[in-house]
């Protein structure tokens, strides 16, 4: 195993989950750099959406710690995870995430307006994302009016609107065709490159994986990298 | 077993030396048995190639039955022999379409040793990942023609690696085959 240790915008060591008698995760670890992108990978059932999960706050491991900068997530209070998660994190998923009854804009437009900022800047910087991703032309479209590439694309206007240091994408291509998975990919790596996220994105598709700088493999709720915090 | 050529007949020979040593004639179908059933070695081949191994200091004649002949010589793998056949296995083939059946004798031969098998799949997925990666540079800074040629050889090396992923998961059943 490769010991790996120094500086990391998240980080993430020996988490033990259960979810009743199955172990998801058996001390799994693994770090992310700032800007770095790094692919997730293993078998069916192996941890690696368990791990993203932990890592995001999302889920608590019964043991184990998770720091993201100085910051020590699992010793947070819920109410302060959940503001750090809508404010330094971003989320991109396979299905289901964007809210039906909204528009598109209104979807992208969500996390600025539940951090308190005004609709009108709010909306204006939607606009923009929305443009960079190249589909300003769905912004008044519900998300059941869209292509699924498209729906994907206001997915990842969404949670890089913020600014989030981290983006966890969970599958962000599983249910896209192989061009429309390409664009999703790089628009997605091209768009945090540019703000310098990070991005955790889970994937078990090789060509998806190669959008990353590095992997790290998930087998029976281990990583062979072992990641030590102090 | 599948029907699969090794590329390296020195090293599969090497790798059933390191279980003692044997006479050519006893390699010859412990290779046959294990990597190519109904595509046995010649005789030639076998001792053309050991006698490689043994010019190459890889193997040592350990004794010569009564009888003379090239096939009563006993051959057994020396420590050169050992690093040489760990080397082969720690390092990653160059990822192209076809490579399966070299992959699979190291798979092979680092279960029968009790080796770790996962790490050769783990150190090859790397490799192939890499040249996955280049690829898709390749493809951002050329035009349709090269993102096109770029793609083929994307779609085969995600092939490759899907065989790596299921001979991963089939590990386990794999070892009991391979030393039951």
């Amino acid at each position: 195993m490769t010991a790996v240790e120094g500086p990391a915008v998240l980080a993430g060591a020996d988490l033990h989950k259960r979810f009743g008698q199955t172990v998801a995760l058996a001390g799994a670890g693994m770090r992310v750099a700032r800007g770095e992108i790094v692919a997730v990978m293993g078998p069916s059932g192996s941890g690696k959406s368990t791990l993203l999960h932990c890592l995001a706050g999302i889920v608590l491991p019964e043991s184990g710690q998770v720091r993201y900068g100085e910051t020590d997530l699992l010793q947070l209070p819920d109410s302060r995870r959940s503001r750090l998660r809508r404010t330094e994190f971003g989320f991109v998923f396979q299905f289901g995430q964007l809210v039906p009854e909204l528009t598109c804009l209104q979807n992208v437009a969500l996390p600025l307006r539940l951090s308190g900022l005004g609709r009108r800047t709010a909306n204006a910087r939607a606009t923009a994302w929305l443009e960079r991703l190249d589909v300003a032309g769905v912004a008044a479209k519900r998300p059941g009016e869209v292509s699924g590439g498209q729906g994907q694309r206001v997915a990842v206007a969404r949670a890089l609107v913020t600014g989030p240091a981290v983006v966890f994408a969970d599958e962000p291509t599983g249910a896209l065709d192989s061009l429309a998975g390409e664009q999703v990919m790089k628009l997605l790596t091209d768009a945090a490159r540019e703000s310098a996220a990070a991005i955790v994105l889970v994937t078990h598709e090789a060509r998806v994986a190669a959008y990353s700088d590095r992997e790290v493999i998930v087998r029976d709720g281990r990583t062979r990298e072992s990641v030590v915090l102090t | 077993m599948c029907r699969v050529r090794p590329v390296s007949i020195s090293h599969a020979l090497l790798g059933l030396l390191e279980d003692g040593p044997r006479h050519g004639y006893d390699l010859k179908h412990a290779y046959d048995e294990r990597f190519a059933p109904g595509r046995p070695l010649h005789y030639g081949q076998v001792y053309a190639t050991l006698s490689r191994l043994l010019r190459n200091g890889l193997v040592v004649v350990t004794g010569v039955e009564a009888g003379g002949g090239p096939d009563r010589k006993r051959y057994a793998i020396t420590d050169a022999g050992v690093t040489d056949i760990e080397r082969w296995l720690r390092t990653p083939e160059k990822p192209e379409p076809y490579m399966q059946s070299t992959l699979f004798t190291k798979v092979v031969l680092a279960l029968l040793s009790g080796r770790d098998a996962a790490e050769v799949l783990d150190s090859q997925r790397t490799a192939h990942l890499t040249a996955m990666r280049e690829l898709n540079r390749r493809k951002a800074a050329g035009d349709l023609a090269d993102a096109l040629i770029c793609d083929y050889a994307l779609f085969h090396l995600e092939a490759d690696l899907r065989w790596l992923e299921l001979t991963a998961a089939r590990l386990a059943e794999l070892a009991e085959r391979v030393r039951p």
